[in-house]
This record gives C-alpha cells, sequence and structure tokens, in this order.
C-alpha cells in the first residue's frame, strides 16, 4: 500500500502561470469556467487523460503549472474541438491546450524521446526547410529518435503503402523555399518587438 | 468561377487517392481550377502546438497567394481546411496577430485583405454546384451501395460554415445523389484520433476499433472519409483493431472516390488500386462496373 | 400651455427677483469652493435680490431661510447650488410651494457631484460654480409657473394571465371590493401550475391548493373572469385606460354549459384523435373537449381545426343531440369584442417552458424515451394520460431514470440565465418517481441550487433515500453501446467531476429539466401595453431591488414569472405586491403627473406629421379639421424626441423650451 501525502500551500501556486494563461490568446474567459465538466464529457481522449480537460482548466488558471505541464491530457488531445461546441462559457479549451502544449514544448516538460513533442519539432524543421511534408521521411526522422523499434514493426505497413504508390520518396520542397525562412524571422523579430 | 486549388501535403502522399478523384470530380463537373502556386505547407494542427503565431504566418502565404491570383480556396485535406479558417479568424479577431502576419507578408511582398474564402470540395459541389447538376450527370448510379459517411472533427468543428456542426449531412445528401444507400452512422463526427495512432498506439487503436465497428454493425459495405488521417487510419490498422472473433474489415474510400466512381471515371484514375482494404469485390458483389 | 401665473407672496410689478443660496453641504462642497466668494459673487448677478450661503440648505433651517426671504424680499426665482437635483429638487420644490411661490420657479445648480466632488483644484471649482450659478440664474429668469396635472384613478383593474400570479392578485383586489377583469388565453385558468403533480418542498398536490383558488375566481361577484380571450388593444393612460379584449368563440354558449361532457362522450369520434395540450401531446382528445378535469370555467370547448362540422358542415351533430334541451352548443358563435375601462392593469402572463428539441445532443424527439420536465409531471399525474403510472412511450416501465439539470440554462448557446426552479423541481420529480416505480434515479447537475425556505431541507431527503447524484453537465444521451450492458439503453455521458472520471450511465428514460423562457409574444405583448423588456426578454421591472412589481409606465404592474423566473412562493408574492400598489393608486384616488410634457405651437405647427411617428408613447395625435398635430398631455412622459424632431420647430417642452436652455448656454459661456 502506497501512502502519498497531498497538501498543496500557497508556495506551490505559480502566480504567473496563472495570469499567462488567462492573457494568452484563447484564455479570456478561461476565469468563467464553472467546472460542469461538459468538455471532458465530450472529450473522446478524456478516458485516458490523468487530469481531464476541466481539471486541467481549474488547475490551470490556479496556477499549478507543474501539474498542468506535466500532464498527460496535453498530449492526447487531438483537437477535435468537441468540448468547445457545447461549453456553456465558450471557453476557448482547444486553443488553451495548444498553448500548454507549446509551453512544455519550450520548457521541455516531457520524458525524453516522447514521441508527440519529437515529432511537433520534426514537423516544424521540415517545414522550415523544405516549405511541405514528405510524410515518409516524417515518420522516419520521428521514429529515429523516439522508438526506433516501432520502425521495424511498421515496416509491412510501409512496404504496402509502398507498392501502392501512397509513399512519396522524393522529398517534396517548394521553389521560393527562401520565403520560408525570412517569415520565420520576421514573426521572431515582431515578436520581441511587440514583447509577445 | 475559377477556384485555387490547394491539395496540402497529404494529397501527394497516403492522399494521393484524393486527389486524383477530387480532379475527376472536377473535370466531371466542369469545376475550373489552378493549383495554388508554389503553396506551402499549412502547419496542419502540429505547428500550432509549437509556435502559433509562426504557424499563423506560414498559413497566411497561402491566403495571400490566392488573393494574389483573386480565387477562393479549395482545400480538400479537413486539416488545411480547419487551419486556413482558423488563420484567417484569428487573424480578423487578434489586432497582435493580424500585425505580426501582415508584417512577414510584407517581407515577402504578398500581402492579405480577408478577400479569399477558403471552401472545402463538399461546399463547393453542394452549394456551387448543386445536387440536381450533379444527379443528372450521373452515369453509374452506386445502387445498393451502403455507405457510412464518416465526417471526422475538423470540417464541422469549431467553424461549422456549410453544415450543421453536430448532424451533418452535405456528404450524405451527395452519396444520395450518386445513387448510394447512406446508413445510420451516429458516430459520423467522433474523432479518429488523428496522428494518435502513430505516437500513442494503444489510444489511437481503441478510437478506430469503435468507428470501424459501429459502420460495419450498421450493414455498410464502404466508409467515406474527407481526411486523409481519417482514412489512413481507419484502412491501415483494421486487422490489429479487430480480433478472432470481431474481425474488421471494411473499405475506407474518400467520398470522391465514390462520386468518380458514379460520374463515370475509369477505375484507374481514381485511385481504386491504392486502397489497402480493396473494394472492387463489393462493388463486383453490388454490381456496380468499374472498370 | 397653461399660462397663468403662480401665486406669489408680495409684488411682482418690479419684475424678477432672484434669490441664490449656495450650499456648504458641510465640507462635501465647502471643502473644494469657496463659498462664500461664490454667495458675494452671485449677488451681484442682474436680478439677484438676496444671496446666502449656508451649511446645510436642505435641512429644516435652510429650507426655512428661503422661505423667509421669499416672504420679506417678495422673491420670485429661486436658484440653488448644491448637491444633485435628483437628491433633492423634491425638497426645495415642496419648500418654496410652502412659501406660496409655485414650485417649478426653481433652478438648482450642481456644484457637489459636478464640481466640488470631481475637482481638486480649488481655484478652477470656485469658477466653475460662479460660471454655473450665472447661467442658472440667467435660465430661472424664463421659467414659467407650471402646474400639476391631477387625473383621477379608476377603480377598477385589468388582471392579464390566469396563472397562480393573476389569481392570487385578482382575489386579493376582489377582497378588496375593486372589480377585476380577468383575461385568460386559454380555455381554462390555472396556468402551468395545473398541470404540476406535487410541488416543492412540501409535496402538496398542486391541484388541491391551486382549485380552491381557482373555484374563488370563477364564482367571485367581483371578478369578470373571460377565458379563451386576449387584450386586443389598450389605449389611454394611468387611471383611464380603455382596453379592448378579444374573446374566441368556444362555439358554446357559456351561460348554458353545465359542464357535463355528455358533448364529449357522444362525439362522432371514437377516440380522440388530436395531440392534448394539456398533456402536452402525450395523449389524444377529441374537437370538443373540457381541458382538465378541475377546468375553470368548467365549460366545453369546440376546436374549429378538427372538427367535423367546421370542416365539412355535414357532422350528424351528436354532441347537440346529448346537450338537448340544454341547447349550449352554438356553431355559429362568433369572436366577440369586449371595451372596458380600467385605471390600473397587473400582467401575470407567465413564462414558456425552453424547447428541449434545440439541444440536438439530448436526443428529444429523436428517441422516444426522453422526456421533458413538464412531460413527467402530467405522467405521474393521477388525472394524466397514464392514470399516473409511469409507462413510457414504448410500453415499458423504467427500471433505471437519469434527470438532467440546466437543459437549456446556464449556457451561452442558448440562454445564459439560471431558470432558478429546476434543481428543486429535479429533486422532487427524482422522489416522486423513486417512489412510485422504485426505479434507480440518477440527476445530473452542476451546483443544487436549494435557496427557498424548507429547500435545502428537501435536498437533505432526498439524500436519504438513494438517489444518485452525479455532478457532470451531461455531453449527450445516445443509443450507441460501448459495452454490452447498454444494448438496448439511452446512454448518459458525463463527467462525475467529484470523482474525476467520465461515467457513461445506462438507463431507460432521460428526463430534461428545462428552464424557464419568457413567453414566444413576450414583445408583442409588452408593446400593447407600453412597458419594456429586459435585454434576456423578461418584462422590465422599474428597479430590481426596490421596484420589482412596477413598471416604467404608471398603472402598469408586472408578477409572477414573466418578470423573470421563479417559483411559486416568489410568485404569490409578486402578486400581492402588484395588488397591494395597484391598491394603493386606487386609494389615493387621484395621480399627480409632472408637467414636463412638450406642446405644439398651433400657428407654427406645418400639419407634416413628422412627430406623431416619432412618439414612443402614441401621445400625438392629427386633428383633421385643423390639419395640426396635438399632444396629449396625459401621456407624453417628457422624453423630447418630438421636441427635437420637428422640423419647424414648433414643438416645445415645458421647463424645457429652447430659449430656458439658450439662456443657460449664454450665461455659462459669458465669462464675468
Amino acid at each position: 500500500m502506497q501512502l502519498k501525502r497531498t497538501v498543496k500551500f500557497e508556495a506551490d501556486r505559480d502566480p504567473e502561470f496563472a495570469r499567462w494563461i488567462s492573457h494568452t490568446v484563447g484564455g479570456e474567459r478561461i476565469r468563467h469556467c464553472l467546472q460542469c465538466g461538459l468538455c471532458s464529457a465530450s472529450c473522446p481522449l478524456s478516458l485516458y487523460m490523468d487530469y481531464t480537460p476541466r481539471r486541467l482548466m481549474h488547475l490551470s488558471r490556479e496556477g499549478f503549472k507543474e501539474e498542468v505541464l506535466s500532464s498527460s491530457s496535453i498530449w492526447l488531445c487531438t483537437a477535435c474541438y468537441a468540448c468547445m461546441v457545447e461549453c456553456p462559457k465558450k471557453i476557448n479549451i482547444t486553443h488553451l491546450m495548444y498553448a500548454l502544449k507549446e509551453r512544455a514544448i519550450e520548457e521541455r516538460f516531457y520524458p525524453k524521446r516522447f514521441p508527440i513533442p519529437v515529432m511537433a519539432q520534426q514537423f516544424c524543421r521540415m517545414v522550415r526547410d523544405s516549405g511541405r511534408i514528405t510524410e515518409s521521411w516524417l515518420i522516419v526522422r520521428v521514429f529515429l529518435r523516439s522508438a526506433i523499434w516501432r520502425l521495424l514493426g511498421m515496416s509491412g505497413l510501409g512496404w504496402k503503402l509502398f507498392a501502392a504508390g501512397r509513399m512519396n520518396v522524393k522529398k517534396e520542397k517548394i521553389q521560393r523555399s527562401r520565403e520560408i525562412t525570412v517569415l520565420l524571422d520576421s514573426v521572431a523579430d515582431t515578436r520581441k518587438e511587440l514583447a509577445l | 468561377m475559377k477556384y485555387a486549388y490547394y491539395p496540402g501535403c497529404s494529397l501527394r502522399g497516403t492522399g494521393r487517392a484524393y486527389e486524383e478523384s477530387l480532379l475527376a470530380v472536377f473535370r466531371s463537373l466542369e469545376i475550373e481550377i489552378q493549383e495554388l502556386d508554389d503553396w506551402n505547407c499549412c502547419g496542419a494542427t502540429t505547428y500550432l502546438s509549437v509556435d502559433e503565431l509562426t504557424s499563423y504566418a506560414l498559413a497566411a502565404r497561402n491566403l495571400a497567394l490566392a488573393e494574389r491570383v483573386g480565387m477562393d480556396i479549395i482545400a480538400p485535406c479537413a486539416a488545411c481546411y480547419l487551419v486556413l479558417n482558423k488563420t484567417q479568424r484569428y487573424i480578423r479577431d487578434y489586432p497582435d496577430i493580424k500585425t505580426v502576419v501582415s508584417r512577414a507578408l510584407a517581407k515577402i511582398e504578398l500581402e492579405y485583405h480577408d478577400r479569399v474564402r477558403v471552401r472545402h470540395p463538399l461546399d463547393v459541389f453542394l452549394n456551387d454546384i448543386g445536387l440536381k447538376a450533379i444527379s443528372a450527370k450521373v452515369v453509374k448510379p452506386l445502387k445498393g451501395l451502403k455507405v457510412a459517411p464518416y465526417y471526422g472533427c475538423q470540417i464541422v468543428r469549431p467553424y461549422a460554415t456549410f453544415d450543421d456542426q453536430r448532424n451533418p449531412i452535405s456528404m450524405d445528401r451527395l452519396l444520395e445523389a450518386c445513387g448510394a444507400t447512406v446508413v445510420s452512422y451516429p458516430l459520423k463526427t467522433r474523432c479518429c484520433g488523428g496522428s494518435q495512432k502513430g505516437t500513442l498506439p494503444e489510444i489511437g487503436l481503441d478510437l478506430i476499433r469503435y468507428l470501424i465497428a459501429e459502420a460495419q454493425r450498421n450493414g455498410a459495405d464502404v466508409i467515406a472519409t474527407v481526411c486523409p488521417l481519417c482514412q489512413f487510419n481507419l484502412e491501415c490498422f483494421q486487422k490489429e483493431a479487430g480480433s478472432v472473433r470481431h474481425p474488421l474489415s471494411i473499405p475506407v474510400l474518400y467520398f470522391t472516390q465514390l462520386m468518380a466512381l458514379a460520374l463515370g471515371a475509369p477505375a484507374a484514375t481514381i485511385g481504386l488500386r491504392r486502397s489497402l482494404v480493396p473494394v472492387e469485390p463489393v462493388l463486383a458483389a453490388k454490381e456496380i462496373a468499374y472498370a | 400651455m397653461p399660462d397663468t401665473p403662480g401665486p406669489t407672496n408680495g409684488s411682482n410689478a418690479g419684475g424678477v427677483r432672484v434669490g441664490v443660496y449656495v450650499c456648504h453641504c458641510g465640507t462635501n462642497i465647502a471643502g473644494t469652493v469657496d463659498v462664500s466668494a461664490v454667495s458675494k459673487y452671485a449677488a451681484g448677478l442682474p436680478g439677484v435680490m438676496v444671496s446666502r450661503d449656508y451649511k446645510y440648505m436642505c435641512s429644516d433651517p435652510g429650507q426655512a431661510l428661503i422661505q423667509q426671504d421669499i416672504r420679506e424680499h417678495s422673491l420670485n426665482r429661486i436658484v440653488v447650488a448644491s448637491c444633485s437635483p435628483l437628491l433633492h429638487e423634491p425638497t426645495f420644490r415642496r419648500a418654496i410651494d410652502r412659501a406660496g411661490l409655485n414650485s417649478f420657479m426653481l433652478q438648482m445648480v450642481n456644484i457637489r457631484e459636478h464640481v466640488s466632488w470631481v475637482h481638486l483644484d480649488k481655484q478652477a471649482a470656485t469658477s466653475k460654480a460662479n460660471d454655473l450659478i450665472r447661467a442658472a440664474v440667467r435660465r430661472v429668469f424664463l421659467h414659467k409657473p407650471l402646474q400639476r396635472r391631477r387625473v383621477a384613478i379608476n377603480p377598477n383593474v385589468l388582471v392579464v394571465g390566469g396563472g397562480i400570479a393573476g389569481i392570487h392578485a385578482a382575489l386579493t383586489l376582489a377582497g378588496a371590493g375593486k372589480h377585476v377583469y380577468m383575461v385568460e388565453r386559454e380555455p381554462t385558468i390555472g396556468g402551468h401550475m395545473a398541470k404540476f403533480d406535487k410541488t416543492f418542498p412540501t409535496l402538496d398536490c398542486a391541484a388541491c391548493i391551486l382549485t380552491p383558488k381557482m373555484t374563488a375566481v370563477g364564482t367571485h361577484p367581483g371578478i369578470t373572469l373571460w377565458t379563451y380571450a386576449e387584450v386586443g388593444n389598450v389605449s389611454g393612460y394611468v387611471g383611464n385606460y380603455k382596453v379592448q379584449v378579444k374573446r374566441k368563440p368556444r362555439y358554446i354558449i357559456e351561460d348554458l354549459c353545465l359542464g357535463c361532457q355528455e358533448c364529449v362522450t357522444a362525439c362522432v369520434y371514437k377516440e380522440g384523435k388530436t395531440p392534448d395540450e394539456f398533456n402536452l401531446g402525450l395523449s389524444k382528445r377529441k374537437p370538443v373537449y373540457l381541458p382538465f378535469p378541475q377546468a375553470v370555467p368548467q365549460k366545453v370547448v369546440i376546436d374549429p381545426d378538427t372538427c367535423i362540422e367546421f370542416k365539412s358542415g355535414k357532422c350528424k351533430k351528436t354532441c347537440v343531440e346529448a346537450c338537448g334541451e340544454r341547447g349550449a352548443i352554438d356553431f355559429k358563435q362568433k369572436e366577440t369584442l369586449e371595451e372596458i375601462e380600467v385605471g390600473t392593469i397587473i400582467l401575470a402572463t407567465g413564462f414558456k417552458s425552453f424547447n428541449a428539441g434545440r439541444n440536438a445532443y439530448y436526443g428529444y424527439g429523436r428517441y422516444p424515451n426522453v422526456y421533458t420536465s413538464l412531460e413527467v409531471e402530467r405522467l405521474i399525474n393521477a388525472s394524466g394520460p397514464t392514470g399516473g403510472e409511469l409507462i413510457l412511450r414504448d410500453g415499458k416501465r423504467p427500471k433505471a431514470v437519469g434527470i438532467i439539470h440546466c437543459v437549456g440554462s446556464r449556457d451561452a448557446n442558448t440562454n445564459r440565465w439560471c431558470s432558478r426552479v429546476c434543481c428543486m423541481y429535479s429533486l422532487k420529480l427524482a422522489h416522486l418517481i423513486k417512489e412510485r416505480t422504485g426505479a434507480e434515479v440518477f440527476n445530473f447537475y452542476i451546483d443544487m441550487r436549494t435557496p427557498g425556505k424548507g429547500y435545502e431541507e428537501f435536498y437533505d431527503r432526498l439524500l436519504d433515500e438513494g438517489v444518485h447524484f452525479v455532478r457532470g453537465r451531461v455531453a449527450e444521451v445516445t443509443d450507441w453501446a460501448a459495452h454490452p450492458s447498454e444494448k438496448g439503453k439511452l446512454v448518459i455521458r458525463a463527467e462525475d467531476t467529484l470523482a474525476a472520471f467520465v461515467r457513461r450511465v445506462p438507463v431507460d428514460m432521460v428526463v430534461l429539466s428545462t428552464g424557464l423562457e419568457p413567453q414566444a409574444d413576450a414583445q408583442a405583448v409588452r408593446r400593447l401595453f407600453n412597458i419594456s423588456c429586459s435585454s434576456e426578454g423578461w418584462f422590465l421591472e422599474r428597479h430590481p431591488k426596490l421596484a420589482p412589481v412596477s413598471t416604467f409606465t404608471e398603472g402598469v404592474y408586472i408578477a409572477g414569472a414573466c418578470q423573470g423566473p421563479k417559483d411559486i412562493p416568489d410568485t404569490v408574492a409578486q402578486a400581492g405586491a402588484a395588488a397591494a400598489e395597484a391598491l394603493a393608486l386606487i386609494d389615493a384616488q387621484f395621480v399627480e403627473l409632472e408637467p414636463y410634457t412638450a406642446f405644439i405651437s398651433e400657428e407654427e405647427c406645418s400639419g407634416c406629421k413628422s412627430c406623431i411617428a416619432l412618439c414612443p408613447y402614441q401621445a400625438i395625435s392629427f386633428v383633421e379639421e385643423k390639419k395640426k398635430a396635438t399632444i396629449n398631455e396625459v401621456l407624453c412622459k417628457g422624453c423630447g424626441t418630438c421636441v427635437a424632431g420637428c422640423p419647424s420647430g414648433s414643438i416645445q417642452q415645458n421647463f424645457f423650451e429652447d430659449e430656458e436652455i439658450f439662456e443657460e448656454i449664454e450665461g455659462v459661456l459669458a465669462y464675468a
């Protein structure tokens, strides 16, 4: 029998985190959340989450950063928007999940080799370099860096797809790929200037 | 009216059959399109998880390119459709985002003034062409074919611009116009898990299992989809998802493949042979020609 | 426009004689404004005979000062520079009236809220006070001695709506000896309460407590009850309303009908084919019917849309035969119009239930065994469609029932407000269902709202009874089975927020606790009676705390759910309050109207009729013979719209005439 002591002191709260989530895009109405639970009930992934979307909203607005950013919920969210459709307070839950993902990736709140952030980063790198995604290469790069044995497990499927002509081996690239770099630099500059 | 065609990255890869059949349908219905010149990846759901401002700027490049040629965008991939729409709205609603995006676009000599619409092919077929015109062009009605229409998340949530959010019927009507029978499918808008099958396989599989089992239970011969990732998820893991006692095996096609068939396009041109769960036996059983 | 100068003691011959009074208001004004300097400045203005400053002008000695000066110095204009006129204008008006000077020869200057309370710079504040007083003195020169008008109050009362609110108000008023006209749209009074089985928290049988009051209304000599009737037109003003009531034909001569219902039994329809309105469509009725067994008046109605005689003219008319010598059936009956005169009106038109079909994910209308709470009230009611047995549409008896709270309420997608009664009635239904059927009952709630007397104790009682309480807003009701035990059931999916996991609960019957909304025709009704609605559509009270049953239209009161969702105790309290306020008005016998009315100069009126459409109170009419517009002073509320709108400037408003305003402006702009 594992006994654990749980009490939360005010020092455990991170007011900056609470402030950040209410001011980020989509978080305008988070203080209105009634904790009714409709989001968790609509969410097809909530069954697997350690903190259901509802709990996550409350933990976030109260500033319990550790719990929130280390939760499995933010990675399980597939952004299907089912929660937002019926939310009686019209809270932009999906967008907040995106914001939490972004922050978790920024602050490295995930186990090493966890496939989802690895996938996210590899995806972005590919877009930055080529302007387009080549699915086959993306899968290879992701699994090489996270769960290499799965690549072998998927080889059967891979071969079938190749045979069906659905595997693009040639790397897709846009012509004016320099524009992507310019875009990215500009965003970084403006972001710094406006302190966003 | 000419449209800017935005295929998105998947339609050149796993979703090749979607592009082939979509183009065949465009030809059949005489819809003029022009591929958006040098389009870039929209960022899908992934870029938003890493850096939302950059994601909007990347997506906006496509919007600006379409505005430059003065055409509305047709985005067949559900994720692209959602991201482009979302980008439009967020630029409209948040001045900071607008500033970041406008400056970034200006640096590559592009401008965006909210003058293009982003449409899904379902929307264009239903509202611009009309069911009557489509019915009139059907030469091989899909009589007796029972289809489960699977919409997935992204074309109905959160923005339901051309169909009902909770009980969409646009695809149902289109398939019926092609002569097919649409079966009841209460899970038609339940999430397939997206990329979770790759990253968290057990969970992804659970979600997929329900969808396929329900379609089969309701007597569907084939599942029709609008999204390359949904199609991939539903088609490629049926053996894993099923069991010895409850095997799962049902072809999963793009709705445009079914439409193209009905409109008389030859099977070779609409990617039927790219399916991993072959659909030809089903068509043969229903005596639907697919030469 | 009255032109007779008011009474003034002393001589008026010398012209204008102004008294200026600058209040210190303790240190509220004097702390920032140099009041003695202001008073000295005012003394030097043209026409000012007396100028004083004093610590508290509104006090008795302060007022006495003004009265004394009026008498001693023959003052005929008074300027008081103090706090906001909203606070003490009536005080000073009364004071000068008692000294024999017309109340309206007064101009107040606000040097507290407008000067001392908003400025820190003493010099600037004092200077501003001077400017404002100078302006007031110039304006008050042009004031005219206006007269308040008195109108008599007709003691009759109109009560619109025959639910518990209307019934209680009517009985109270009739008990006080006033004649009441009650107009009810349905063929019987009783409202929503008549449909309930038991009421919370006492579990009184609704009909048992309501029907005696209904009967009292039906038999009271002081109440004229018109059912199956609606108000067609209202004109007039407080104390003098003329109302036209349209009475729909029942095709039954009310005085002759005994309510024996032999016509219903004899009707050529062997069984009812039309959905019964009282039972919310759960049973069927014939074209001739009694709305419900305890209907008041106890008279049948014939529905012309389903009666064969109206459709083809060839019915055997077995009903007429059965009625026999009484001869109460009259197929030729027409709508009648009644014209009545009343002094006050009480609106008690009630609420409408939220249409559960709007929440598609709850399956109302799609799954036969999803019910609204009102439908369940009828099911468990002994005189309902199933004789009080809980039998579902598919004939089953439920072994598990789910009650979903907050349907349509507390939701940005439908109605934002909390409907106040649903938690309590959901608890009541849970209790009744469990008691009658022994089924497992699950209540899905977000908060348990039990604010009334005995309400929390009622919740305690429920907690004892073994009802499952799951805190979580339900996401969907579905017939899709994810588990073998769910086959053939309706599954309710909600997060049990207290336990922090998602639950799927299979039930046989789902009860939707639908919220309350304003009636569908609330806007049309409010226009008829010239009152306002809040942004949510409920009738607007004059003040949410201090005047909940009166409206901005004098003589029109509101009571009950039409003002906002509430339970029966609050409804009855409001009905009593509205009756009391109406009685207060009637008892006063007269009402005085403020003279801020607009008036038209006949010579200048061009007869263009622009003003008539502008008036929100329909106070302006066109006199054909003269081809000029004229304003009914009693209806005019002094809003000023016509004054601004008249293209030829021929409309002026008492106390706000153009010249008066211009003088005030000039006074402010003229630098000393």
